[in-house]
């Protein structure tokens, strides 16, 4: 049955309606203060100088030698020695935090471009396949978690299935999924898509099923359709859910992309770059610290992004709470 | 909800969009349905193509390599930059390697058609029925150590007795295996020795969290003394180390061949143009040879995270497993081959030993007299070693 069979004044009003009956049901909390922006960034500053410190401090009761001088030595040679050295704070293993963030200016290769160049045109090739992954697996999530909702049978006899593949280790699939697609960019972008559409799924099944039974009866008593009350109650309040997975599966669309370019032999994202730099963690661990930071830093743009997209589309549930 | 549809309508547009880059960006194409990505970056393969044999096509062949470029693949990598593979008709993509590829196993399935990985490995997937034949052996020496610090006192094979002894395992272990046992160690046993996998850096012998390293010559040993002592503030210096080579024990292995899928060498075409690969690809080594800074950039344009002076060191150390070669570059040692097949058969990696045809050489041979007749020094008597000064971090 489509809208136009409804008799047209319930219609009209029928979103408005629903959101009414269920309110605090289907909002997300009212925006407080204390998420606003300036507040986020005034505490991820404070955390961010509270662990350098923590480190620092490390290093400077525990670390190797700190040592401080010309190139010669000649104008001032200053040396720090730690009193009670420890192995785990060496230079080794926890690198002097100025040597990593100096690392993103510093040529990545003798006369060549600044490391952090490089690590931006690895990112944005990882970022590409990461999205397409992120994508498809939510497109599929949302299929599959919609599917469910509606079939108590199928949910029974395939969600087994859905929680199975995540209890394998992506490692032992990415090889596989290599030697099917034969290694390129579509195996990259499938492992994404893999780690992706388990959150949505799930969280799309208990979204759909989590609108309050009085705004379906409601539904029924309009003598909504099935799709009808999926699109008008069920999506919208299944919304804060899905965004809750897709903040979980922006993040893993990173590491699965990154996991997946490894046996793909791909050479121009980020996962030849931790493999290179890991394989010689000895001699420059400090470069590796810098692009597990940088990575990190992809991981979470990925994740604003889909906070700022949740903010604009449930911008008007809000509205109805005040 | 039209802010639902609003999602979908994004996300698909999204996704078009996503679909749409790897077209706009020749990089992240499979490598088979472009030219190659790094082409566009080489000038000097461009204008070659003209020089190509009259008929135009070229012939789309694979190599597998076993790990990341890096001056390991030298040879091959500048074979490709110089364009002498096109020169010879041919259009060569090279897959690197990871953690998860097994050149044997690609090349096997038909994913390639030359693989490029150590000769006991090869012979042990040879043995559970990989249909494969060596044609190549650019690697004339071994060029695995085991490295410990001086106050170890570690100067011989009997002294890693009661040590913490390191090796990546894998296959790698065999040569050191062959060694203890040779001494009377059993690495099996822990009241003879400790046996610790090592991850691929050489962070557990700086951390002193074992006795004695499995190192490469042209990798790992030079990761030590481009590491700085804590101590001193200076790099860690060769007086600092013991180190023990396995060809100097005598259990060493060949390592870095060529090799191809045998069904796919019996056809007289493929033959053909097996023996167009290896002139390329000795033309590359020879190339890595005589112009050793150029071979370097050559490296470090397709390995944008590598160190130059790593990379340096890493492709004299190279040379010196390939050169000089007595009977040519990439002709089979036969003693070396028995050696290998003996140190394998002692350490179980193969059962028995193998049959006659895992490896042949006429195709070597004819690469190699192609080379001989243009003029090319193919054994490299009077080769001598690059001095490479050693940089901090490999920088």
């Amino acid at each position: 049955m489509t809208e136009s069979t409804l008799p047209g004044a319930l219609v009209k009003n029928t979103e408005d309606d629903v959101m009414d009956t269920l309110g605090a049901d289907v909002s997300v909390p009212p925006p407080d203060r204390s998420r606003s922006l300036g507040m986020m960034l005034l505490r991820f500053a404070l955390v961010f100088v509270f662990v350098i410190v923590l480190w620092e401090g490390l290093k400077f009761i525990g670390g190797t030698p700190w040592r401080f001088s010309t190139n010669d030595g000649a104008l001032f040679n200053f040396t720090w020695f730690p009193p009670f050295p420890m192995k785990f704070a060496s230079d080794l293993n926890m690198p002097h935090l100025w040597d990593i963030f100096g690392a993103f200016i510093q040529p990545a290769q003798r006369n060549g471009p600044p490391l952090i160049q490089v690590l931006a045109q690895a990112a944005v090739v990882t970022m590409q396949a990461a999205l397409a992954g992120f994508v498809i697996g939510t497109l599929l999530g949302l299929l599959l978690g919609t599917i469910f909702a509606h079939s108590p049978l199928l949910e029974r006899a395939l969600v087994p299935y859905v929680v199975a593949s995540q209890t394998i280790p992506i490692l032992a699939i990415a090889p596989m999924v290599v030697v099917w697609l034969k290694a390129g960019w579509w195996s990259v972008a499938l492992l994404a898509a893999y780690l992706c559409f388990f959150p949505v799924t799930i969280n799309t099944l208990r979204g759909l099923r989590s609108p309050d039974p009085r705004a379906i009866e409601l539904m029924k008593s309009y003598a909504a359709s099935r799709w009808t009350t999926l699109w008008k109650v069920r999506y919208p309040s299944a919304l804060p859910y899905i965004f809750t997975a897709l903040k979980i599966a922006a993040t893993t669309a990173i590491v699965g992309a990154i996991i997946g370019e490894l046996p793909s032999g791909l050479g121009e994202g980020l996962g030849r770059v931790i493999l290179n730099f890991n394989s010689e963690y000895a001699i420059r661990p400090h470069k590796l610290w810098a692009t597990i930071l940088f990575t990190a830093l992809v991981g979470i743009l990925f994740f604003v992004t889909v906070i700022l997209v949740e903010r604009v589309m449930t911008r008007n549930m809000r509205k109805l709470e005040s | 909800m039209k802010k639902f549809a609003l999602l979908i309508a994004v996300m698909a547009i999204v996704a078009v969009f996503a679909a749409c880059a790897p077209a706009v960006q020749p990089t992240a194409v499979p490598p088979t349905t472009a030219p190659q990505p790094t082409a566009a970056a080489q000038p000097t393969s461009a204008p070659q193509a003209t020089s190509a044999p009259s008929g135009g096509a070229l012939t789309p062949v694979t190599l597998q390599l076993q790990w990341v470029p890096q001056s390991q693949f030298c040879g091959y990598y500048a074979a490709l930059d110089k364009g002498y593979w096109k020169d010879l008709g041919l259009d060569v993509t090279i897959k690197p390697g990871a953690v998860e590829i097994v050149p044997q196993q690609v090349v096997a399935t038909g994913g390639a058609e030359f693989g490029v990985a150590w000769v006991p490995k090869v012979l042990a997937s040879i043995e559970q029925d990989a249909d494969l034949v060596n044609i190549a052996q650019p690697f004339q020496r071994s060029g695995t150590l085991e490295v410990s610090w001086k106050d170890s006192n570690i100067t011989k094979p009997e002294d890693w007795k009661g040590k913490k002894v390191g090796t990546w395992g894998f296959g790698n272990e065999l040569e050191l295996y062959a060694a203890m046992r040779k001494v009377g160690i059993d690495p099996n046993n822990k009241a003879d020795v400790t046996i610790v996998q090592q991850p691929f850096d050489m962070s557990l012998l700086l951390n002193r969290e074992l006795d004695a390293a499995e190192a490469m010559t042209y990798n790992e040993y030079a990761q030590v003394l481009e590491a700085v002592n804590p101590q001193t503030g200076e790099l860690y210096k060769p007086e600092d180390l013991n180190v023990i080579n396995f060809n100097d024990v005598g259990t060493a292995m060949l390592q870095d061949g060529i090799f191809t899928r045998g069904d796919w060498i019996q056809d007289a075409k493929n033959q053909e143009t097996a023996v167009k690969f290896l002139e390329g690809a000795f033309k590359g080594w020879v190339f890595c040879r005589d112009n050793f800074d150029d071979a370097v950039a050559i490296v470090l344009k397709y390995g944008t995270t590598l160190g130059k002076g790593h990379q340096a060191w890493q492709l004299n150390e190279i040379n010196k497993l390939i050169w000089p070669s007595p009977n040519g570059i990439g002709m089979m040692d036969e003693a070396a081959f028995k050696r290998t097949v003996e140190v394998a058969l002692g350490s179980q990696a193969i059962k028995a030993a193998p049959k006659d045809g895992v490896y042949r050489t006429d195709l070597a041979q004819k690469a190699v007299d192609a080379l001989k007749a243009a003029g090319v020094d193919v054994t490299g008597a009077n080769y001598k070693p690059e001095t490479v000064e050693i940089t901090k971090g490999g920088e």
